[in-house]
Parts: structure tokens; C-alpha cells; sequence
């Protein structure tokens, strides 16, 4: 096989063709047990509830490099009822915890969005963790595809 | 005239099927079926109410009637599996309740598909659809019908990419469409997107699209109408994963997805605003949507399309009303909407088979067709080959047409592999028929043809196959792409569509040794419609065409190379 013959070939373009980067698809997701570590950290043993935390993520990335993640809490920001923080946690990340949004009365509501780097199919995370002590907990797989062959 | 049966609850489908389809089933010469079968046919329905919705989608740029085969194989798992649209030949038959050998049983299988072609002739051509409706706007007026357009109309002939896409817009002007959505329309770039939408007279409407920088909506999410009285909110939806399927570098800017919670509040500012009708007009496919019809409340049409599903008549889920309208211009799928006190209180549906020999052509349309065609008129007819087999692309795993394809990359480019994309747009050639540039730019007329020559592991290629097929069969429709399997050539495979990523794909196998594929191993793969931006190598349309005019004749082997475990 003369892989060099042809002229109109440039390996260099293709070499990012499909991005295939040591993607072990269903790879057993190694870094979940840091996650749920790291969460109890914050509620302190206590397992928290579903519900009221909303975690937007995309079900596909578009691009894995930038995924757009929203957090937000359906609270009225007073009395006992304030936000004090909501961390995201990514599975597939070497440190589990992404980042931490806190919050005090003045922020008028409990709405956060970011992006960040995910290099593989993973689970993210968010914990809202209230001024009461109760948290809150929402996940999502974002898929990170090779792509390319749809339509 | 038209409403005179009473057991047309469902349209002509239930006319066709019982009404003249029963002295079709032998092999009736082709001017008796005609005679049998009327426009008049074709045009009975049940009318109701005050709303006519009239959906048409993924014409794909075919303005002349073409044969499109439907797959023998699709796939459904999960919740998914074993109904529409994962039916197909005898189950689609059974299920719709429809008699084998009829029109409409040719309209929507593959069962016995040459000798029915052959019977039935072509479906489509756009000025048979202008005929259809015309009609329907003149039996019913004009202030009840919307006409809508569910996207990838710009994309898939040769007229189409030499004109940009203009030779659509100008003859789907005449149609007067009153929304359209979009998918493939994206791969002429934003600025030629933006350009068209800003002339074209009737709204490009997409909740599911934001600007990446400011994650401002780019088009109009709605558009009202006051149609019979009612007030209908019409939504629109593009592709959720054109930014993944197709390149993001030709719409840098635009960020897509699903985004039911965006949906959601779309619906509800629409009832807000007085609608008392909500159709979404979809370009997420069926899945997607029979899914969506469950998380987002207070839509009451959904009109799919992206998919190519057709069915002969609207599903309900959740309250919500379905209708998946196929491609290509066979089709022409009608819903009428009884309303009362702002609600939907009944509805009748029905799937138009557009047989081309039975409905005169609309001669506007048809001097429109001719107009946008004639520059490109002779290169369009030029004969390069002959086909001495059944030529298709659809089907989960692979078509005739891509198997053509798959060796032409093998041979042209000298790979071991080659790699062609899951396409389901293409049309379908009968044996015997000439192959022309038309017919070749059917399967391949794209904005990045390129076939790429490139080394993957054994490994990599695992990875890839793993990764489209998830597209395909996860289990839950919202990571579903649209697209069928990629095909490949030169390399054998099992599949386990109901497997998890990872364990879908075994027992690779390199044909040209009968060797296992080894994941170490660098193998050299031959593709097009790479995603990715500067890929170079000659585009596929020329390479097949020098590949299909050398060999004269197609006749390939049948195709055993995939084998579908557990299903």
C-alpha cells in the first residue's frame, strides 16, 4: 500500500478529521465516586434532594472544548428561603469540582451560567446548597461525540 | 365532492386501500393503474373545521418526480421499539392497515418495490405538488390553509449547488409557504442563510438557535396567523445537532440543541398571546419529537420531519397530534383542526402520496421548473452509466447506492477502507435505468464533498463506528443525531443496536484478507462529508463520476457485510 503517491493528500489536515482522542466510548467513569465525595464535603454526610436546582446542559456538546451550563434556583432570595452557593462538579475532570457560584440576598435571584472544557462523554453535577442547610442536586450527561457522520 | 365518504375518517388512505386498491394487486399494466387512480383520488379528505395545515418537508431540491425506495431496516430500541417509525414492509402494512400492492402500500414500503415502481411510476415533482395544493387552498380558501415547509428543501441536486440553493427558493416562492424550519439550508453558510431569509417573504423560524457570544435568539421562534377564525401560533425547530452533523465552521456563530426548556416557554407566551393553536413545525426527527410531545406541554401539532419517516396518518401522544410528512416531494401530509372555546376539539389527517403520472402539472411551477433548470439542462442529462441493479440509499446500515459509492472511494483512492456517511437523502434508480448527473449529484450534491484519504487505527475505527451508531440507537431519542449508520466498504462488522456504546460494534473484519481488524494496525480509509474544515482531496460527485463511467454498468454483489446482532 503507497500510502505517499497521491498528491493531494496532506495527512496534517485529516489528522483532526474525526477528533479521536483516545475516546474510550462507555469507558467506566472513574472519577463519579470523587464526585460524590467532594458533594459530601459540602452537605456534610446528608444526601441531598432532587428538585428545585435546575442544571442546563446540552444532551450533545457542540463542541467539547466550550459547553455552555447554566445552574439556577427557584428560591425568593429572603428570609429563610436564600441560595448560598451552587458548585458544579464534572465527572470525567481531573479535580471534580468545576466551579462555585455563591450567592447572597443582594444577588436578587440564584441564576448562574458558564462555560467549560469536557474532553469526554460525562456526568455533570450541581449542588445548590441553601441558607437553611438543606442542598439541592441536578445531573446531566453531556455527550462529547466524534461526530461527523449525521444527516 | 370531496367529503362524500363517510368512512374516509383517515383520507384517501383508506380510500386507496379499500376503495380501488383491491384490482391492483397483480401485475396490471401501468396505464390501467393510472386510469384507476385520479387526482380526484388523491384529493379526497374528510375536511374539518377551520384550520387545514399542509406540511411538506426534506424535498431535498428534487423538483422532478423521482423514486425513492423506503428502508427495509429501521431500527428502534427502547421505548421506541416496534412502532412508527421503526416499522417497515409488511409490518408497516399490517400496522397502517394497508393492502399489499396498493398505491399507498408502494408510497410507503419497499415491498415488492420494482414491480410496484414500475406499476405506479414516480411520486413527486414540485409542480404536482403546486397542483395538490392549489387545490386544497381553492376547496377549502386560502384564509384557512397554512402551507409549511419543514427544511432541507435547498440541498440535494445538482441546480441546487450551482445555484446556491436559489433554484428552490425561487420555485418554493410560488408554493407561498407561510414558515419554513431549516437543517441543510446551514451548509450554505449563515451570511447565504441570513441573505435568502431576508428576501424570501415568509418566516425561517427557529426557537432552538442563539447567537454563541450573547446566546440571543438569531431567527423568530414564532409567527402567528389568523386562519378561519383561529388565532395559530406556529413554532419552529431546526436540527437540533446541525452544528454536530454538519460543519459548525460554515455557521460559527449559532449554537443549536434541543433546548425543550426553551420550547416550553415559547409555547406558553404563545398562549399567552392569544394563540389557540400551537403547531411546532420540526426539523428535530421523529424520536426526538414523539419525546418532546411528552416533556413540553400545549402543543397540539407537531409536524416532523428531518427523519424521512412518512406515515399515512397522524399519531397522537400526550395530547399532542404527529404527523411525519417523509421526502424528497412524495408526500404532501394534510391535518384539519376543528377548534372551539381555543381548543383543538377534533381533527382529521391524512398522508398525500404524490403520484406523479395521475396529478397534471401546475403550469406556472412547471415553466418555473424549467426556467431554473434550463442553464444546467443538458450537463443535468448527461448519461455517464447504466445501473443493471436496484439503486437506493436508505436503510439503517446500508444502501446500493453506497455501495457504489464505498468501492469508488476503495478504488479511486486506493484505501483498504472506505468510510461514506448515513445519509437518507437520495433517490432511487430501477434496473435498467440510465445513471445521469442528476442522478449522481442525488447522492452526493454537498457544500464539503471532499473525499479525505487519511491512516486510522483498528481501534480508531472501532471509536468511530461505536460513536455513530450511538447516534442511531441510544436508547433515548434526545441523543439521536437523524442520520442511518455510516457505511462502510471494505470491511465487515456485527452490530448490537441494542447494546450500549462501547459493546455495540464486533467481529471487524478487513474483507481484502479476511483478517480480523487489529486495533494496533494503521488502516488506510478512503471518506467524504468530513465535518472538518480544509480537508482535502477531489470531490466526491467528480470522483464518482470517473468511477462509474469507467465501469459503464453497476452491478455490485449483494451487500452481507453487516450483520445485526440481537434484534
Amino acid at each position: 500500500m503507497n500510502i505517499n503517491r497521491r498528491q493531494a493528500l496532506t495527512l496534517s489536515a485529516g489528522a483532526a478529521l474525526f477528533a479521536v482522542t483516545g475516546m474510550s466510548a462507555g469507558s467506566a467513569r472513574a472519577d463519579a465516586a470523587a464526585v460524590d465525595k467532594a458533594m459530601m464535603e459540602i452537605t456534610g454526610g446528608a444526601t441531598p434532594e432532587e428538585g428545585k436546582l435546575t442544571l442546563n446542559a446540552p444532551e450533545i456538546a457542540e463542541n467539547g472544548n466550550t459547553v455552555p451550563i447554566g445552574v439556577s434556583v427557584d428560591s425568593a432570595m429572603e428570609g429563610d428561603d436564600i441560595v448560598e452557593s451552587i458548585t458544579i462538579f464534572a465527572e470525567g475532570n481531573p479535580e471534580p469540582s468545576v466551579i462555585t457560584f455563591n450567592f447572597t440576598p443582594m444577588s436578587g435571584e440564584a441564576t448562574a451560567s458558564t462555560r467549560m472544557r469536557l474532553a469526554k462523554t460525562q456526568n455533570v453535577v450541581a449542588l445548590a446548597k441553601m441558607k437553611d442547610g438543606k442542598t439541592y442536586m441536578a445531573k446531566s450527561e453531556v455527550k462529547v461525540t466524534i461526530g461527523g457522520c449525521g444527516g | 365532492m370531496i367529503t362524500r365518504r363517510d368512512f374516509m375518517q383517515f383520507g384517501s388512505v383508506a380510500a386507496l386501500t379499500a376503495g380501488m386498491a383491491s384490482g391492483f394487486a397483480g401485475n396490471l399494466t401501468r396505464a390501467l393503474a393510472q386510469q384507476k387512480l385520479t387526482q380526484d383520488d388523491l384529493l379526497k379528505f374528510d375536511s374539518k373545521g377551520q384550520v387545514t395545515l399542509l406540511h411538506f418537508t426534506d424535498v431535498h431540491a428534487q423538483l422532478k418526480p423521482v423514486y425513492f425506495r423506503p428502508p427495509d431496516t429501521n431500527i428502534g430500541v427502547g421505548a421506541y421499539e416496534g412502532i412508527p417509525p421503526h416499522l417497515v414492509g409488511e409490518a408497516f402494512l399490517k400496522y397502517f392497515g394497508i393492502e399489499p400492492g396498493t398505491p399507498t402500500a408502494y408510497a410507503h414500503t419497499m415491498v415488492d418495490y420494482v414491480n410496484l415502481a414500475r406499476t405506479y411510476g414516480k411520486l413527486g415533482g414540485l409542480d404536482r405538488t403546486a397542483t395538490l395544493v392549489k387545490a386544497i387552498r381553492a376547496e377549502r380558501g386560502e384564509d384557512k390553509v397554512l402551507f409549511l415547509d419543514g427544511g432541507d428543501t435547498w440541498q440535494g441536486s445538482y441546480t441546487s449547488l450551482k445555484t446556491n440553493g436559489q433554484d428552490m427558493v425561487d420555485c418554493m416562492k410560488l408554493l407561498k409557504p407561510d414558515a419554513m424550519v431549516g437543517h441543510w439550508e446551514f451548509t450554505f453558510g449563515a451570511d447565504r442563510v441570513l441573505e435568502i431569509v431576508e428576501n424570501m417573504g415568509y418566516s425561517f423560524l427557529a426557537s432552538n438557535i442563539f447567537d454563541n457570544e450573547w446566546d440571543e435568539p438569531v431567527f423568530e421562534s414564532t409567527a402567528f396567523f389568523e386562519k378561519g377564525g383561529v388565532k395559530v401560533a406556529v413554532i419552529g425547530q431546526a436540527m437540533p445537532y446541525t452544528p454536530i452533523a454538519n460543519p459548525n465552521w460554515m455557521f460559527p456563530n449559532w449554537s443549536f440543541g434541543i433546548r425543550p426548556e426553551a420550547l416550553q416557554a415559547n409555547v406558553d407566551k404563545a398562549r399567552e398571546e392569544g394563540a389557540e393553536v400551537v403547531v411546532l413545525l420540526s426539523h428535530d426527527g421523529f424520536d426526538v419529537d414523539q419525546k418532546l410531545a411528552t416533556v413540553v406541554n400545549g402543543i397540539d401539532v407537531i409536524l416532523t420531519g428531518h427523519t424521512h419517516d412518512s406515515i399515512p396518518r397522524a399519531i397522537e401522544i400526550n395530547n399532542t397530534i404527529l404527523l411525519s410528512s417523509g421526502s424528497h416531494g412524495k408526500y404532501l401530509g394534510r391535518v384539519d383542526l376543528e377548534v372551539k372555546d381555543g381548543k383543538v376539539v377534533g381533527y382529521s389527517s391524512n398522508m398525500i402520496p404524490v403520484f406523479a403520472d395521475v396529478i397534471t402539472p401546475d403550469p406556472e411551477m412547471a415553466a418555473k421548473i424549467d426556467e431554473v433548470r434550463a442553464p444546467y439542462e443538458e450537463e443535468c442529462n448527461r448519461v455517464i452509466g447504466k445501473t443493471e441493479q436496484l439503486l437506493y440509499r436508505r436503510g439503517n446500515f446500508n444502501g446500493t447506492w453506497d455501495d457504489v459509492i464505498c468501492q469508488g472511494l476503495i478504488e479511486e483512492r486506493d484505501a483498504e477502507i472506505s468510510l461514506s456517511p448515513g445519509f437518507r437523502w437520495g433517490t432511487t434508480l430501477l434496473p435498467g435505468q440510465d445513471i445521469t448527473i442528476d442522478d449522481l449529484y442525488t447522492q452526493t450534491s454537498m457544500n464539503y464533498p471532499s473525499v479525505y484519504r487519511l491512516e486510522f487505527t483498528g481501534a480508531q475505527l472501532k471509536d468511530i463506528l461505536e460513536d455513530v451508531c450511538d447516534n442511531l440507537f441510544n436508547k433515548d431519542p434526545f441523543y439521536q443525531q437523524g442520520g442511518d449508520m455510516v457505511r462502510v466498504g471494505g470491511m465487515a462488522y456485527a452490530c448490537a443496536p441494542k447494546e450500549e456504546i462501547g459493546n455495540r460494534i464486533s467481529d471487524m473484519t478487513l474483507l481484502s484478507t479476511g483478517e480480523p481488524i487489529d486495533p494496533g494496525r494503521s488502516y488506510v480509509v478512503a471518506g467524504w462529508a468530513s465535518v472538518n474544515e480544509n480537508v482535502e482531496g477531489p470531490p466526491v460527485y467528480d470522483l464518482m463520476e470517473n468511477f462509474i463511467s469507467k465501469k459503464g454498468t453497476i452491478e455490485m454483489p449483494a451487500n452481507e457485510t453487516v450483520k445485526i446482532k440481537g434484534y
